[in-house]
């Protein structure tokens, strides 16, 4: 049970007044305690850590990465409530690993790590699912996904989710992936016309009655009573 | 196209030429009929926004009190495909949207005409990659295009005026100008009109509306 909620004037909380920080090195400064704390926590886990214009970034083992970040988010000294981002980074030096990147932040000490795991060159592009620790992670993981064909295990509903759900062409954002394509313009347009733009959003699926415990109160009510609404 | 004297003595009585079935001699008649429809099609042509980007501000702004798209007999935006006459494509159109904008000009009963405003919309534009549909005339029949990126209000209202000038220079007794191709029912792209019709009942306009009402 979260404690109730209170508004908290700058200079006047318990926590420290939020300042912009100045004069950050490109490279390089102190090291959030964090990084310090998963070291300590996970032995080995981490195989190294950067620290760029005042940001720490851990690159960690990724047979781990999701005890690393279950742990972020449930130890009470860490308190990693909010994930930001989940994507990835191809290099244009193709020797070099893909990276699968985590931003996580914790609202209530004010702090920010970047999770990174390095898939080696012909490893198969698989990292664990967040989605039971953060919600949020749906969809992240879905373009991330979508994008660069990163499967997250664990995922319930892991498909595309800007382009369609039908794109033969591969995932855009990888290096090799054409500016235009693969195919040519009539060829993707044909495809994309033959989409079905109704396929996953059919009037069954969005059906009032299906979602009838997800309604407000008032709703269910008026509904219970017989009244109709817009077809 | 006028009639001279020999025109008229070969018809005999004046009433003979009020009529509707057109005869090779009796198109004078005709043509003021298409002046009077074509003045009104052309005066009162309610658009089907279809704004995707940031010509969608300018179609904004054209249809706002300074530029008054209103003067122009637009002040009616039909929100419904059913209920509109020109589709005013403002903004690229992704290859993702591409099944809907085509499924909205099936939806459009005629008469019906459309603008491609600006770079995008007519072209592509700077977006010659693997998402965007290189120009909406692949998909649509487009009657006009508006340049510019995007395009001023005034780019826009030109844009409308050409329309109206084609509108007025169209000709009802013409067969084939309102014939659409459809695709052949044996190909993938085929959709049957029943079934344009069925998925259009959600979209709630006020045809259907009303048909659905208790």
């Amino acid at each position: 049970m979260s404690p109730s909620f209170t508004i908290v004037h700058p200079g006047t909380g318990s926590n420290a007044t939020p300042v912009t920080p100045k004069n950050v090195p490109v490279s390089g400064g102190p090291v959030s305690p964090t990084a310090e704390a998963v070291g300590a926590q996970f032995p080995g886990v981490i195989s190294r850590t950067v620290v760029s214009r005042g940001e720490t970034t851990i690159i960690v083992d990724g047979a781990r990465v999701h005890d690393v970040i279950l742990w972020l988010h449930d130890d009470a000294q860490q308190s990693y409530d909010y994930l930001s981002d989940v994507t990835a980074v191809e290099h244009r030096d193709l020797s070099l690993p893909l990276e699968v990147v985590w931003h996580l932040r914790s609202l209530r000490y004010r702090r920010f790590i970047r999770v990174k795991v390095l898939i080696a060159k012909g490893a198969p592009l698989e990292v664990p699912s967040v989605m039971d620790i953060y919600k949020g992670a749906d969809w992240l993981e879905r373009e991330c996904y979508d994008m660069f064909g990163v499967k997250f295990a664990g995922h319930p509903d892991l498909r595309r989710i800007l382009m369609w759900e039908q794109y033969k062409e591969g995932f855009p954002l990888r290096k090799d992936f054409p500016l235009r394509g693969r195919f040519s313009r009539s060829e993707q347009l044909k495809n994309a016309l033959a989409a079905n733009p109704e396929a996953r959003y059919s009037m069954e699926e969005l059906s009032i009655a299906d979602a009838f415990e997800e309604l407000p109160l008032d709703m269910r009510r008026r509904l219970s009573e017989g009244e109709k609404v817009g077809e | 196209m006028g009639l001279s004297d020999a025109d008229l003595a070969g018809h005999g009585a004046a009433t003979e030429l009020v009529r509707f079935d057109a005869r090779p001699g009796e198109a004078w008649v005709t043509t003021k009929l298409d002046f009077l429809v074509n003045w009104g099609r052309a005066n009162s042509l309610w658009p089907m926004p279809f704004g995707t980007a940031c010509c969608a501000i300018e179609m904004m702004a054209s249809f706002a009190s300074k530029y008054d798209l209103a003067r122009f007999g637009m002040e009616r935006m039909a929100f419904s495909p059913r209920q509109s006459d020109v589709l005013i494509c403002a903004g690229r159109v992704p290859y993702k949207l591409a099944p809907i904008i085509r499924r909205i000009w099936q939806q459009m009963t005629q008469p019906k005409w459309s603008i491609s405003m600006g770079a995008c919309a007519s072209t592509g534009g700077m977006f010659d990659n693997y998402a965007v549909v290189q120009g909406i005339d692949t998909i649509i029949p487009v009657d006009v295009y508006v340049p510019g990126c995007p395009p001023r209000p005034e780019g826009l209202i030109y844009g409308i005026m050409m329309l109206q000038k084609k509108i007025m220079n169209e000709r009802n007794a013409q067969q084939g100008i309102r014939d659409e191709m459809s695709p052949d029912p044996t190909s993938k792209l085929y959709i049957p009109a029943s079934r344009i019709d069925e998925l259009s009942e959600p979209f709630g306009n006020s045809v259907h509306q009303t048909r659905s009402a208790p």
